[in-house]
Formats: C-alpha cells, sequence, structure tokens
C-alpha cells in the first residue's frame, strides 16, 4: 500500500476508511487507468485530469473510437451517449441488476460500474457486435425461441452475461445454468426460459452452429 | 417455416422478438432529440407541510435553467383520474415525501443534477399520519372529512343472525407490506410542447389514453393538440398504469416553458421512492362454521392505506373487496372495505391489483378454520367451493363450468401433494432444515369490475392495405405479455391469413383508437375480442365486394394472400380505404349493481390452485422454495408460451411477496429505494414453476379466451405462508416472511 493519500472526503482518508471498515487490503484495490492517474498525480504535481474532458480511445466491437469524455463519464455512459450504442441499459447505474452487462476482454463487466477511462486499451463487446446485422447469435436465437424475454429491457445484458459465461463453461447443467446468471434481473420473471435459453444455445454451440 | 392454422393454440415466435434479444428495440431513454435537454424533479423533504419558500443556492448559473413551479401550470394544476385531488406541482401544501414541487431543465445531465441538489425547500411542518390505523382513528385529518378516500359494504343473506347457527367461530387479522413494480426500466417521457403545436410526448407507458386524459386539462388544450405515444417499455406491472401521467406533464411543463424537447428519466432510487406501490393492507376475518366444516357466516373487514391521494384507490378497494371472499360459496357474507389516507407517495396498481392482498388473507385464515374444525385444509375447501349454479360473495351466479375440486386434485397429483405433506410431518422433528407444502385456491376475474368496461367503450380497428398487409389500430400497449403477438394470431386466424402480413400499429393517440388501458387482465379477453370482430368485420367487408365467395367466405375455407390482396385492391379501388371497427358491447345478461355492489362483477373469472413447498432453516431462518406447481382454467390458452410465461412470471413476483421485499418506511418516505436493499428474485431464488393449464373455452371471449395476467400474482404468497406453516407450525399472518419475521413467530412457537 503506497503511502500516497486518495482525494478525502469530509477528511477521511481511504487508508483510515479502509481501517475502519476492515477491509482487506491489496495492491489490486487501484488499477488500470485510476492507478496511472494517481501516479501522474503523486508525481507531476498539480497535473490531474479533469475534470474538463480527456482524450481517450476505446475499441468496441472490434472499432477504434476516439473520444472525449470528463474522467468520471461511466462506460456504460459513453456507450449510450457517445457511441449511440444503446443495447446495453441503464438501470440501478451501480452494479446490481446486470442490465448493463458487455464483455470486457472476454468478462463479462457491469460497464455502469466502470469509468470509461479505465476501458481504454480493452476489447469491449456489445449487444451490438455479438453478430453481423441481420444475423442472430447462437445465443440471441435460443432466446428467442425458448421466448427468455419478455418486456425485453433486461435481455441484452442476460444475453450477454451468459455468452461470458457459455465462454468459460460450454456443458453447464441446469443447476448451474440457474446459479450462474444470478448477477442480472429479469422482472418478468423469465428465469426458466432463461436456463432453457442457456442450454439450448450451449447445444447449438457445441454444433458449431 | 410458417405455423400451419389455426394459430390460436400454437407458440408463434414472439412478434417483437428479435429486435429485443439483438437491442435493436428502441426504448424511451434509447431516444435523442435534436435540441434536447434534460428535466429534474425537485420533491418534497417532508411528509407534510406548508410550502415556506424555495431556495436557490447562489453556486448555480440559474439562467441557464428552465425552472418550472405550479404557477407555469397553463391549465388545471391537476393529474386527472378518478378524482382530480393530486396536482401536478404542489402549489402550497405538500401532503407526502417525494411530492414533486419545482421542475429543472438543463442541457448537461451533471450539472442538473448538481442544481436539483442546490435547490432547498423551505417547509413548515404539519402533523402527518403513517399507518392505518391512526388513519382510521383520525389521529389527524389529512384528506377529506374522515381520511377515507372509497368505502364499500357488499352484503349476501344475513350474517347477524347466522352467527347462531355457527359452531366454530375463528377470526384472524392478516398484513400484507407495500410491494414495489420494480420494471426494470425506470420510467421516462420525452415531451415536445409549444402553444402552436400542442403537445406530444413519447414515453414507457400502459395506457396511452390515460397520459392523453391527464395532459388536456393541464394544458387547456382541445384533444386533438395532445399527442401520446408509447416506445418500447420494458415492463409495467401496473406500475406504469397512472404515475406516467405525472411524468409527461413534468416533461411538457418544462418543453412548453424552454421550447426545445425535454427528456425526463427517473433513476432507479427516484423511480422506487416517489412513484407507486402495491396498497399496504389489514384485513380482518371472522368466520362461523358448522361442525363438518360448512361455511356459515364469514365476515371480511379489508383495509389499504392509498397514500395522500386519492388517484387509482377506489379501484383496488373495488378489486379487493370482490375477491376477498375467494371462490367459495357461503350464504351469509358482509365485507366492509375502505382505502385510506396517509401521509405516504400514494399507492397505486400492481398486477392483482387488490386481490392478492385480500386472496392473502382468505387462504391464510381458511387453512386456521380448516384446522379449527379438525379437517385437512383440502377437505375444508372442497366443501366449501363455489360450483357452477352456485353464488359468489357479490351474489354473481356461476354460469361457468367450472371444476375447483378438479383443478386441486391435478395440483396434488402434479406436486404429489398429499404423500409429501405426510412425510415432512414425519421428518421434520428432528431436522434443522424443515420442510413444508402449502396451497392456495383462488380465482380472478378478467375485465374492468361491474359496468367498468361498459363505461369504457373500447374501440378496435382493422384495416388493410391495397397490396393485402393488415393493420391492428388498438391503444393496448405491448409490455412484454404479448399483446402483439396475441393480436396477431387472433386477426391471422380470423381472416385466414399468414401472420407475416399481420402488423400492430404503434399505440400513438393520433392514430389509433381508444382500446382502452393495457390493464385488469383484460387486452386479451377484451381488447383480443375486438380485434376478432373487427377483422370479420373487415373479411365480411370483402366478401360483399368480392372476395371470392367459396375460398373466403366467413364460413368457408380461408382465402390465399394472394386472393386477399387482390380483393383488397379491389375494394380500395372503389371505395378509397379499407377498415372495420369494432366497439364493445357486454355478453348477454350481465348485470351489476353499482349501489348494493351486487351482480355481475365481471364476465368471466380465471380458476387456479396453486401449491408450495418450501424448506426452512430454523438456524438462519432463511425460507426457500423448493418446488412450485400452478394448476389454473384461463379458458382456451392462446399462446401456450406466453401463457405459461405470464404464470411464471407472476409467481416469481409472488414469491418475492411472500419472502424479500420488504418496504422499509420511515416517516412516509421509502429508505431502502435501491435495488441493493429492496431485495426481488434472481434466478437462484426461483424453483422450477409448473405451470398447467386446463382448458374451458369462454364463449364471449377471443377464440375463447379469458384473461390471465394478474392472476399467478394472487396464489403464490398464502400458499407459500401456509406451507411455512407445515414446516414449522407457525402461523404467520404478514407478509413479507423475512428473516426476522419468521425469527420472532419461531421463537412464539418455542417458548
Amino acid at each position: 500500500m503506497s503511502k500516497r493519500k486518495l482525494p478525502t472526503q469530509k477528511g477521511l482518508s481511504r487508508r483510515a476508511f479502509l481501517k475502519t471498515t476492515g477491509a482487506a487490503v491489496s495492491a489490486g484495490v487501484v488499477s488500470g487507468a485510476a492507478a496511472e492517474l494517481l501516479n501522474a498525480q503523486s508525481t507531476a504535481k498539480n497535473k490531474v485530469a479533469g475534470p474538463g474532458e480527456v482524450p481517450i480511445t476505446l475499441r468496441v466491437n472490434g472499432e477504434t473510437h476516439n473520444l472525449n469524455v470528463e474522467p468520471r463519464v461511466t462506460l456504460l455512459d459513453a456507450l449510450r451517449d457517445r457511441l449511440d450504442l444503446t443495447g446495453a441499459k441503464k438501470v440501478c447505474d451501480r452494479g446490481t441488476c446486470g442490465t448493463c452487462t458487455v464483455l470486457v476482454d472476454g468478462k463479462a463487466a457491469y460497464a455502469c460500474s466502470m469509468l470509461a477511462i479505465d476501458a481504454q486499451g480493452r476489447e469491449i463487446l456489445t449487444i451490438e457486435g455479438l453478430a453481423p446485422e441481420g444475423e442472430l447469435h447462437p445465443i440471441s436465437a435460443a432466446f428467442v425461441e425458448n421466448d427468455a424475454q419478455q418486456c425485453g429491457f433486461c435481455t441484452p445484458g442476460f444475453v450477454m452475461a451468459c455468452k461470458a459465461y457459455l465462454d468459460r463453461n460450454p456443458n453447464p447443467t441446469e443447476a448451474q445454468a440457474k446459479k450462474a446468471l444470478g448477477g442480472n434481473l429479469c422482472r418478468c420473471g423469465t428465469y426458466i426460459g432463461v436456463r432453457a435459453a442457456v442450454l439450448d444455445a450451449a447445444a447449438r454451440m457445441k454444433g458449431g452452429r | 417455416m410458417h405455423p400451419e392454422p389455426p394459430l390460436i393454440g400454437q407458440a408463434v415466435p414472439r412478434k417483437e422478438g428479435r429486435d429485443k434479444v439483438t437491442g435493436r428495440a428502441r426504448y424511451v431513454d434509447d431516444l435523442v432529440f435534436p435540441g434536447m435537454m434534460y428535466g429534474a424533479t425537485v420533491r418534497s423533504p417532508v411528509a407534510r407541510g406548508r410550502i415556506r419558500a424555495i431556495h436557490f443556492d447562489e453556486n448555480i448559473p440559474w439562467q441557464e435553467f428552465t425552472v418550472v413551479t405550479a404557477q407555469d401550470i397553463p391549465g388545471e394544476n391537476c393529474v386527472a383520474l378518478i378524482l382530480h385531488d393530486q396536482p401536478c406541482l404542489a402549489a402550497e401544501i405538500v401532503n407526502h415525501p417525494e411530492e414533486p414541487v419545482v421542475l429543472l431543465g438543463h442541457p448537461d445531465k451533471h450539472l442538473l443534477e448538481e442544481a436539483r441538489r442546490a435547490v432547498r425547500l423551505e417547509t413548515e411542518p404539519l402533523p402527518a399520519v403513517f399507518t392505518i390505523e391512526d388513519s382510521l382513528a383520525k389521529k389527524e385529518i389529512i384528506w377529506g372529512e374522515d381520511n377515507v378516500f372509497k368505502s364499500f359494504l357488499v352484503e349476501k343473506g344475513d350474517v347477524d343472525s347466522a352467527w347462531a347457527r355457527a359452531e366454530i367461530v375463528v377470526e384472524g387479522e392478516y398484513e400484507t407490506g407495500a410491494q414495489e413494480q420494480l420494471y426494470i426500466e425506470p420510467n421516462g417521457m420525452i415531451a415536445v410542447a409549444n402553444p402552436d403545436e400542442g403537445v406530444t410526448v413519447w414515453g414507457s407507458m400502459q395506457c396511452p389514453y390515460y397520459v392523453h386524459k391527464a395532459l388536456v386539462p393541464l394544458f387547456g388544450l382541445s384533444k386533438d393538440k395532445v399527442r401520446v405515444i408509447q416506445a418500447e417499455t420494458g415492463g409495467g406491472f401496473g406500475g406504469k398504469e397512472e404515475y406516467p401521467s405525472m411524468i409527461a406533464a413534468h416533461a411538457a411543463l418544462l418543453a412548453w416553458k424552454a421550447g426545445r424537447p425535454v427528456k425526463l428519466i427517473y433513476d432507479r432510487a427516484e423511480d422506487m421512492a416517489a412513484t407507486t406501490k402495491r396498497h399496504p393492507s389489514r384485513t380482518r376475518h371472522r368466520t362461523g362454521v358448522t361442525r363438518d366444516g360448512k361455511l356459515v357466516a364469514l365476515e371480511i373487514d379489508f383495509v389499504i392505506d392509498g397514500g395522500a391521494y386519492c388517484t387509482l384507490s377506489p379501484v383496488v378497494l373495488s378489486r379487493g373487496t370482490i375477491h376477498a371472499a375467494g371462490p367459495y360459496e357461503c350464504p351469509n357474507v358482509r365485507i366492509r372495505s375502505r382505502a385510506v389516507a396517509t401521509n405516504a407517495p400514494p399507492h397505486g396498481a400492481f398486477r392483482g391489483f387488490g386481490a392478492p392482498q385480500s386472496v392473502f388473507a382468505l387462504e391464510r385464515h381458511f387453512d386456521q378454520v380448516a384446522k379449527a374444525c379438525g379437517l385437512a385444509p383440502d377437505e375444508f375447501r372442497r366443501r366449501n367451493f363455489v360450483h357452477a349454479g352456485g353464488t359468489l360473495a357479490v351474489s354473481q351466479v356461476i354460469h361457468e363450468n367450472v371444476d375447483l375440486p378438479q383443478l386441486m386434485e391435478r395440483a396434488f397429483a402434479e406436486s404429489d401433494y398429499h404423500a409429501k405433506r405426510a412425510r415432512f410431518a414425519r421428518e421434520n422433528r428432528d431436522a434443522r432444515v424443515k420442510k413444508g407444502i402449502g396451497f392456495a385456491a383462488f380465482l380472478h376475474g378478467a375485465g374492468f369490475t361491474g359496468s367498468g368496461e361498459e363505461y369504457l367503450a373500447s374501440v378496435v380497428a382493422v384495416e388493410a392495405t391495397a397490396e393485402g398487409r393488415v393493420r391492428v389500430l388498438a391503444a393496448s400497449t405491448e409490455i412484454g405479455q404479448g399483446a402483439n403477438t396475441v393480436f396477431t394470431q387472433i386477426a391471422a386466424d380470423t381472416l385466414g391469413l399468414d401472420p407475416e402480413l399481420i402488423d400492430i400499429a404503434p399505440p400513438d393517440t393520433a392514430a389509433v383508437p381508444n382500446s382502452g388501458p393495457t390493464v385488469a387482465s383484460r387486452t386479451t379477453m377484451i381488447v383480443g375480442k375486438l380485434v376478432e370482430s373487427a377483422a370479420l368485420g373487415l373479411k365480411q367487408t370483402l366478401v360483399s365486394s368480392g372476395l371470392p365467395g367459396e375460398r373466403g367466405g366467413p364460413e368457408g375455407r380461408p382465402c390465399t394472400s394472394e386472393e386477399f390482396q387482390r380483393a383488397c385492391a379491389e375494394y380500395i379501388r372503389k371505395h378509397g380505404a379499407l377498415r372495420a371497427t369494432c366497439q364493445y358491447a357486454p355478453p348477454p345478461g350481465i348485470k351489476w349493481d353499482d349501489e348494493k355492489y351486487q351482480g355481475d362483477a365481471y364476465g368471466a373469472y380465471a380458476w387456479a390452485v396453486y401449491v408450495a413447498e418450501v424448506s426452512v432453516d430454523t438456524v438462519t431462518y432463511e425460507i426457500r422454495v423448493d418446488d412450485f406447481v400452478a394448476v389454473q382454467e384461463v379458458g382456451k390458452v392462446i399462446h401456450p408460451v406466453l401463457a405459461t410465461g405470464q404464470i411464471e412470471g407472476g409467481v416469481a413476483q409472488g414469491i418475492g411477496y411472500a419472502l424479500y421485499e420488504n418496504v422499509v418506511w420511515r416517516e412516509g418516505r421509502m429508505v431502502n429505494a435501491q435495488m441493493t436493499n429492496y431485495i426481488m428474485p434472481t434466478s437462484a431464488d426461483v424453483p422450477p414453476i409448473r405451470v398447467f393449464f386446463e382448458e374451458n373455452p369462454y364463449p364471449f371471449g377471443p377464440g375463447g379466451a379469458k384473461g390471465i395476467g394478474e392472476l399467478p400474482m394472487d396464489g403464490p404468497a398464502p400458499a407459500i405462508v401456509n406451507a411455512i406453516e407445515q414446516a414449522t407450525g407457525a402461523s404467520i399472518t404478514r407478509i413479507p416472511v423475512t428473516p426476522e419475521v419468521l425469527m420472532e413467530a419461531l421463537e412464539g412457537v418455542h417458548a
């Protein structure tokens, strides 16, 4: 743990906060671009990124995008407001519902809980990039055919979470599928359809479809 | 590959399935208008008070903002619904926390949020009321003369003299908590408004014509100057029945003053804290039975907490009242019900609409009555079920061929109820995790209550183009339940056409007739029937003007799409346009007395028996639902997969209602207004839900269908809590049964 202090809030340093809450401290607490930002702050005095816009580069669905965003802009807001990729939705905005799920370097991530500047240098896949225009990815086809969607608002997030999961575990059991998608909420209650779709998609993808 | 007709009864693809799964479907927050700014709402910090002043912090560049208060409203300051008691923006008095007072508009979302926090309302607090009992006791009069929005009295037979014949009398009191609809898509609207062109709004909603009705008096405009368009809508469950009118009004007021489009999207916390939830309830039962378990007298006192304004409480109360005595026959019944005011945000529509509350009380209570009679819960029900020709509490004679014992037997067979009940009773004694199985029997009326449908007088149109494409025009909204798919099936079957040729017009008050609100399990049964009738009218029109008689006649084989197209082109060439319209007319023999609250409350009922199996950990107080069987009779099932999805979804919400979904109140404010601390079921919490339909076609529904949407919300909570009682012996009388509630109950048992 570095001795550097993070910007304090109400006089409470991060160190004091971590002490009081008893949270486990590891070198991984601050990572990626945020860490670089902090390094920049400590080495080059008074050089702070923001609050104004900073140039960033995002790789989304295989394309490179150069943007200017404020450092506080989340990946979700950058995708939706700047790139017009609106498949990922803003619902809880605090990493609970999974409706904003995208893949970051192949892993499912809540786009509402990641800063756009932190997503630089990583491959981001959204629902729009899952299959070529006019085609359905096998997972999407399985969702349609098993009617694993009603109002559809959580569906892109579910499909992306399902993709990350099946990439990791291509042969899930039903019990595993039931548990695996616990990070995504569906109020229409399509969970049973989703489970069927996961198993169906696994079978389709094995068949090379 | 196209499905062969008839499509009714088949699982055809969901109409909008591909757009949703690929993320192409555009919901309101996905839309961007040129020059658009964002809106935010400044809300009351107190439950009840007089507004003394509104302070604007100096650090905000207010000249860049559009600021709207009640003074800026061009017409009447109310959200028109049943009574016009709810202001659009509070002017002098606030009556609940989060009541809207000031609106702000700015192109920068982040600055807008800072500005919202920089407005301070100075209020002089007034005494407030937060509970049903305090409201009934008139601790403070906060609404009208007695805090009562509405009351009903249902009487059948003579309850007072019947007690003498009752050999056993059982009393009980039951409570249900508020429940947040928690549609995944937060509420939102975009408005374009100015005095020249009028007001147009796009947004997430169930009832475009309700929003229209609210905007007309607010702006003092003629009806044709107000236009409401539904965007793709991410769930409603009743939560987008009434409140969208408020949000549309706010977006439109900002747009009207700013002269540019305004997008107003609620974040999750605002949506949960400020908009409607299911009414909390308290029900008292007093039941008289003979020693052999026949009902002699039922006396029910049902009260719901309506929050600060009347809004939909009278109709929620009505449905809750009519369903309070369930699918049973009792000669002497008195149901007294009241909706009362408290200083909480108004409670409103949520799937089931009053029935889940009163059905919970009844089905929990009847397990207690059975016990008092020394009967098994199923045997007590069997002796009292209503049969064809019998009468419900509102004196409605049941003409449907209902067979509740058969539904119950099927539910028991599918769930292995009897064997499991015996085994759990044996094995629970020494187990830390105790198991239980319980059930509930219930009914749910489809469509508006009493003369409601006649009053609505819904209209649907079906038109065809010269190219032979058919468009269904209705204001009924697709909110995930599958309305567009079901309408397509009905129209395609009636016209004998490929479903690919059927389009559903987007709900837009400038383009579609008023087919009524998308609520009350009425869309398939009532509006679907109008689609069928209008499509039939279209077909008959074409026959009279040359559609091949033998192949295309109403009684003939379906025509080919080429023949249909030729006939459409011919008709349109001669007459200009091809359109058929149908308006609702009640089925013959329906009679309802609004004064006495007696008669045919609903044209048809769905009937059901649900069985829940639970595990209760007596150390951690966790409860899990392990298995769920839902057997119901809903007339003809039009789309087996969509219908099953409706049941599964309702059961999932019912599991949340029973066990997890706890709205924590502090002085009228929901304090756990986030998805992190208001817990709804995830995939991991939902057991296999096994859904079975018994089909008994209803002659006045399209293809024989009745309503289905709300039914599955009514049964799960009592079935689950009945199962908890079998597992633990604890007779719990309120939901949600959180671990804390269970702990309290079990400590009572062990003591």
